[in-house]
């Protein structure tokens, strides 16, 4: 086989690969649209063309679900723990990139292992305490737990390190107190990573299951999240209505990565760069 | 820094890196320390619901002759020996064939294989459970091109639901790990490759010599993060196998486990505490492992 050919070869089989990966990265969300516009039925037999079912499964869905409830719960949920997830964590971050001593250097390596700890060994001791302050069953004991982020803070301080320290400097000549140099010049001026931890943050939030499931017991309280499971582990699931309910809760994320696509990365990626 | 020792201004810096500090630390304490402390300290204890009392080590002996436990350990240990290889290697191909800036629509290749990040680990189960029924879209499909004879039986055989949960953890997540090896990868001076081009190196030789040590410290802390997400694997199997873990306790890993001991059966505390601590170990030890080893191998 001579170069040329040899080439040609190679190029197919990129594209092959690639394209392959590409296709069935994409296939379950095409099924996800069709599936939404066809019958039970029809979807479980591996139909691949539109269907006309779309305004019967949108109209299932909202009977069966109290949807603005639903979404209400999960939109409440998602931005309280983002709004003080984001505020708790970038005051840590700051603090410990900006106030450095040696004994809070110790106790932020010892932090970063709490990475480490799985969720599973937290949820027992979690539950009776919830249950012991009454708050089994409100959207408070979903949130509180996840404020503190030893990850969020991490980003924080990694980030800080770009922080010119020479604006800083001019604002204490100007007399400002440290939570003002905080609050006006450092949040305006770290906006972006702001933007980057927000979407990071808030997805988990939305999308956070276990211990959701755990501690919201009525109906009243229950996510999107949690409404998706439910209907999909019935005996004999409507796969449309499924479909309507993943879409819709699949709709928010997805807005976000596709409008805020550089930030989006760079909150996934963290600070490893 | 030498501000620091000098007399009122230290103090006052000391005191407001503290003040910045203590509401991260006081939450994490309250809602990570305290809680894994009591659960070890749960860990050996025994009894119904809330009615504990002090057990000693009869925990560690009840793992040991638990089959069910055996059976969670075994099929968690298998995902994550299966999957995390498998993904890492994936990820680490497309990232270096979507890294060639000749290649054409790469920035279509990108956000594509990049997509299945976005949906909610509950939402993409649901979607794998309905593709892969045993008349669904996968089986009919496979039927369509020859490749099997009759359906796969997915999610009722032992076997292929295995292969199933890892299929799935490997579709969602390819496109997470390779992002970290493309921002790495941007990082890499174009001209070595050149060079060894041109030095007539193949692509494969170029990927294993160059790429691969290059991007070692980004593939340890991918490989340890996607070792901390096998251990504690949970929504996927939940949401596949009606909660249960099923057939037959074929896919049920720990943390489902942990589950069920403590909200699905008769609640027993100490015990799910006890399995919940072989997580952490594992994490732990695993985490230090792939620390460990890629550090030898710098030698």
């Amino acid at each position: 086989m001579n170069n040329g050919s040899a080439r040609i070869a190679g190029a197919i089989v990129t594209y092959g690969f690639v394209g392959l990966m590409a296709f069935l990265s994409i296939f379950p969300f095409v099924w996800m649209l069709l599936g939404a516009t066809n019958s039970s039925i029809d979807i479980i037999k591996g139909k691949m063309l539109p269907g006309s079912a779309l305004a019967t499964n949108i109209s299932t869905f909202f009977t069966q679900v109290n949807a603005p409830l639903v979404f209400w719960n999960s939109a409440k949920i998602a931005i309280l723990a983002t709004a003080l997830t984001l505020a708790v964590s970038s005051l840590a971050g700051y603090g410990f990139e900006m106030f450095r001593s040696r004994r809070r250097d110790r106790i932020y390596s010892a932090l970063l292992l709490t990475m480490m700890i799985p969720f599973a060994a937290l949820m027992i001791p979690l539950f009776i305490m919830m249950g012991k302050v009454g708050l089994i069953n409100t959207h408070l004991a979903v949130v509180l737990p996840s404020i503190g982020s030893a990850f969020v803070v991490f980003y924080f301080r990694q980030c800080t390190k770009a922080f010119p320290s020479e604006l800083r400097d001019a604002a204490k000549v100007d007399g400002l107190k440290e939570w003002q140099i905080f609050l006006y010049i450092y949040v305006p001026v770290m906006r972006s990573t702001y933007a980057a931890a927000f979407i990071i943050v808030f997805m988990t939030a939305w999308n956070n299951y276990l211990w959701p499931l755990i501690v919201l017991q009525s109906n009243e309280t229950k996510t999107i999240t949690l409404v998706i499971s439910s209907l999909a582990s019935a005996y004999y699931p409507d796969y449309g209505v499924v479909m309507v309910g993943t879409i819709l809760a699949t709709l928010p994320t997805l807005a976000v990565f596709f409008f805020m696509q550089r930030q989006f990365v760079q909150g996934m990626l963290g600070s490893v760069k | 820094m030498a501000l620091a020792h000098r007399g009122g201004i230290g103090r006052y810096y000391n005191i407001n890196g503290w003040l910045f500090v203590a509401p991260a630390l006081g939450l994490i304490a309250l809602f990570m320390i305290y809680p894994i402390l009591w659960s070890l300290w749960m860990s050996f204890q025994s009894g119904r619901g809330m009615m504990l009392k002090f057990a000693g080590f009869a925990n560690i002996v009840r793992l040991w002759n638990d089959p069910v436990f055996i059976k969670a350990l075994t099929n968690t240990m298998t995902y994550f020996v299966v999957q995390v290889p498998i993904m890492i290697l994936l990820a680490l191909i497309l990232a270096s064939l979507l890294n060639n800036p000749r290649l054409v629509g790469r920035g279509f290749f990108r956000t594509a294989i990049f997509l299945p990040c976005v949906t909610s680990l509950v939402a993409y189960s649901v979607l794998f459970k309905g593709m892969f029924a045993l008349d669904g879209i996968v089986n009919s499909t496979l039927e369509a091109v020859g490749i099997i004879a009759s359906p796969i039986p997915w999610l009722t055989h032992p076997f292929w639901a295995k292969v199933l949960v890892i299929i799935a953890i490997t579709w969602r997540w390819t496109g997470y790990n390779m992002i970290f090896y493309l921002a790495a990868m941007q990082n890499i001076d174009k001209s070595i490759y050149e060079v060894a081009r041109i030095d007539g190196v193949p692509a494969w030789a170029r990927f294993t010599h160059i790429t691969i040590p290059l991007l070692k410290p980004v593939i340890l802390f991918t490989t340890v993060i996607s070792t901390i997400g096998t251990i504690q694997l949970f929504d996927e199997v939940y949401n596949l196998t009606e909660g249960k873990g099923g057939p037959s306790n074929a896919t049920l890993t720990l943390s489902l486990y942990i589950y069920n001991l403590t909200f699905r059966f008769m609640p027993n505390f100490g015990y799910a505490a006890t399995v919940s601590y072989v997580i952490v170990v594992l994490v732990a030890l695993l985490a230090s492992l792939q620390f460990f080893a890629a550090r030898e191998r710098d030698r």
